[in-house]
């Protein structure tokens, strides 16, 4: 038996949740006929989808074929809650201590409310207002004795008072007509058809024993919230803080000096805040908004921890490539990432080498710009100058090819010193003095035997490999490269890779 | 002929030669501070490691001044390439070069000296490539600002009072033939200037594999001189 009776409970529910979310995520009208799919399976409908006889549960396949204009949409649970943020946040303005089941679902503890607004029905229709003011009329509240009995009240209120009271000690009277599959095990609730027993009041008559011996210590707290004893005690959720922060400039500002200037206090600010909470900023997403409606957004990290100055430059240089058409309106800087500030903290004779070389490296990206200090890393590809993946000092950028894969058709031996960016033109000529070109057989017009460099030296060829052939992504229009590559030393010491492609020959890479 | 069948007057002019050469290769000042040198590169260097303070010019090879490189860089110290867009990176990756700690402006455009001061300010070894000669006074001001960091500068070009100037006279390709092989090894000799000393050596660079290099000194002509000539000291 439960050492307590369960305390007077009050469940807001709004219903259909997940198909609002939904539907505000693609953009499609509420009132239509949905249905959020999850894994092949109806999740949730809309009322008009019900109407046409869509349930819960039902293949898309039968949905389908019971409403053939039937709007199918995927679940997406992360939206879900978004969605329901800024009601929650409305809510709480009225009253403060809630608990989010799942989004749709709210669980607040009754005595509170109802001392404040003078009784259940007071608090409940307050509550109603709160959520009808946040953009959910159709939302529904009842209050019993524990959650569980209190969603079932919600579930059953009659749609015209949308409030639904179970009177102290009721619960269990009120749960006893309801199906068993409610509790939500179906294992359990399969087993109790084969027995007969089909409501919760039936279930709830079990010997208490009988029901742990046969289904465990889950069909034991199910029987108890069967019974009108819901042993399941609220926790009220943090309300999360606001560490973004937002300029208007009014009227738009289009100078980057005068941005710059106008954000120091706010970005001091947003710093201030998170170091109160002992955090501090390692990735920051800057949202740009133009007068004439067009906008910019990009994340930027950060190596260690972001300073103000830091957070100024990062919104200079995306000013100065955002390439906006028209003056800014607005700057929201928002925390993307934090970390506890214990693990950023200086030592006590000042940072480490690696903190000196970042100041430095910063400098030098203030003076050139934030692409202009790189990082370096090897990925994967055929061609040597895909092999080389650069990201500006401060960032992590994983290579779009990853280099532990075979690559078949790189070439082996060694690496080249130089690597071309601008595909500089050479000239590879036969003894005869006549161009070589490759077939498309892959094979070379004739043996190479003089060379002109891309700075217009000439030299002769003492030795040549290949041609060897590449044929890269020939399904992909744009991405599509077909080429031979060749690799030559000449008599003044030099070796070269070379490429023919489209008839001419461009140097790749020098080795010496 | 061996060093004892000699006459002693030529035996003492050996010795004296060989002396002055040693000199030329040691250390001039007091616990001169040194950088991991790979070890290829570590006898042709005056000194046998490349100094810290002191610059390097590489005129020509950009594979001679990556090889200067990636003995601080294989050795897990961080390291700087100013002005070299094209720079191979996975040459650099082969040599062991710890790719986290290697830091590269590639286009610092007419502020390449303040940049490459900035960056010898915190890094250990910085290879530069200037786009223009700099003037004196200009180098001198740099110079001593890396004598007193103790940054290393290894320069693609030439510069005055560089501790050591290297230079490769001829390079043959191995693995290669007419349409057949691809480039599996190099054999260079390199000529080294130091103090008006020049000395050349052979330098043999082999790939075993795939992407990994390894580098082989062979046929050291002074190594052999030196050799010779602790004998001679000892004996003398």
């Amino acid at each position: 038996m439960p050492s307590s009776a369960p305390e007077r409970t009050l469940v807001l529910w709004c219903p259909d949740w997940p198909v609002r979310a939904a539907a505000a995520e693609a953009g499609a009208p509420r009132d239509a006929e949905i249905a959020v799919i999850e894994k092949g399976f109806v999740a949730a409908c809309s009322a008009a989808a019900r109407a046409a006889g869509v349930r819960r549960g039902l293949r898309i396949r039968e949905a389908q074929s019971r409403c053939a204009t039937l709007v199918v949409l995927p679940a997406n649970p992360a939206a879900d809650a978004r969605r329901f943020e800024p009601v929650l946040v409305a809510l709480e303005a009225g009253i403060p201590t809630v608990q989010v089941v799942r989004p749709g679902v709210v669980v607040i503890r009754a005595q509170g409310p109802t001392r404040y607004f003078g009784g259940e029905q007071a608090a409940a229709e307050a509550a109603l207002g709160l959520l009808a003011d946040a953009g959910v009329p159709e939302a529904r509240a009842g209050i019993a004795d524990g959650p569980f009995a209190a969603e079932q009240a919600a579930r059953t209120a009659d749609p015209a008072t949308r409030v639904r009271l179970v009177p102290p000690g009721g619960s269990a009277a009120f749960l006893a007509p309801l199906p068993v599959s409610l509790i939500g095990l179906p294992q359990v609730t399969a087993v109790l058809a084969k027995l007969g027993i089909r409501s919760l009041g039936a279930f709830a008559a079990l010997d208490a024993d009988q029901v742990r011996d046969r289904f465990g210590p889950e069909g034991e707290a199910a029987h108890r919230v069967a019974q009108g004893l819901d042993p399941r005690r609220l926790v009220p959720r943090v309300k999360p803080k606001e560490y973004a922060r937002q300029v208007n400039f009014e009227p738009p500002l289009d100078r980057v000096d005068q941005i710059a200037f106008a954000l120091r206090q706010p970005a001091e600010a947003l710093l201030d805040g998170l170091a109160a909470d002992r955090l501090v900023l390692t990735g920051l997403l800057v949202e740009l908004t133009a007068d004439d409606g067009g906008g910019h957004a990009r994340t930027w990290l950060h190596p260690r921890s972001f300073t103000p100055l830091d957070v100024i430059d990062r919104v200079r240089w995306q000013l100065q490539g955002a390439g906006l058409a028209a003056p800014v309106t607005s700057v929201r800087l928002v925390p993307d990432s934090v970390d506890l500030a214990a693990s950023h903290e200086e030592g006590l004779w000042g940072g480490g080498p690696d903190e000196r070389i970042h100041h430095a490296l910063s400098r030098v990206q203030s003076l050139l710009g934030h692409e202009a200090v790189l990082t370096a890393q090897v990925g994967g590809g055929r061609l040597v100058a895909d092999r080389r993946v650069l990201a500006p000092w401060g960032e992590r950028r994983a290579p779009a090819r990853p280099a532990d894969r075979p690559w078949p058709g790189r070439l082996p031996g060694f690496s080249p010193a130089t690597v071309f960016e601008d595909r500089p033109e050479v000239r590879l000529v036969d003894p005869a003095g006549v161009s070589v070109s490759v077939d498309e057989r892959g094979l070379p017009s004739g043996p190479p035997a003089g060379f002109t460099a891309p700075d217009g030296g000439h030299a002769a060829i003492t030795a040549w490999a290949g041609p060897w052939p590449v044929e890269e992504r020939w399904w992909d229009p744009q991405g599509a490269r077909s080429l031979s590559r060749m690799q030559i030393a000449a008599d003044d010491g030099s070796a070269w890779l070379v490429c023919f492609e489209d008839g001419g020959w461009w140097a790749e890479a020098r080795y010496d | 002929m061996p060093f004892s069948a000699l006459p002693s007057e030529d035996r003492a002019e050996t010795v004296q030669q060989l002396q002055a050469r040693i000199r030329a290769m040691q250390a001039t000042g007091l616990g001169a501070r040194t950088l991991p040198t790979h070890p290829a590169v570590a006898p042709l260097l005056p000194g046998g490691a490349l100094k810290a303070g002191a610059a390097y010019s590489v005129p020509g090879s950009p594979a001679l001044a990556m090889l200067l490189l990636a003995g601080p860089g294989a050795a897990g110290g961080w390291c700087g390439v100013v002005g070299m867009p094209e720079l191979g990176i996975e040459a650099a990756a082969g040599l062991g070069v710890d790719l986290d700690r290697l830091v590269l402006v590639p286009r610092p455009g007419e502020q390449w000296l303040s940049v490459t001061a900035q960056v010898a300010e915190v890094l250990p070894l910085v290879v530069v490539k200037p786009p223009r000669a700099a003037s004196a006074g200009e180098t001198a001001r740099l110079a001593s600002r890396l004598r007193q960091r103790g940054a290393t500068l290894v320069v693609l070009g030439t510069w005055p009072q560089a501790e050591a100037v290297l230079e490769v006279e001829s390079s043959d390709w191995t693995g290669i033939g007419t349409g057949t092989g691809y480039l599996a090894g190099r054999d260079a000799v390199v000529a080294v200037t130091s103090r008006q000393i020049r000395t050349r050596h052979r330098l043999r660079m082999r790939d075993d594999g795939w992407g990994l290099d390894s580098v082989v000194p062979t046929d050291l002509e002074p190594s052999l001189l030196e050799e010779e000539a602790t004998r001679a000291v000892l004996r003398a």
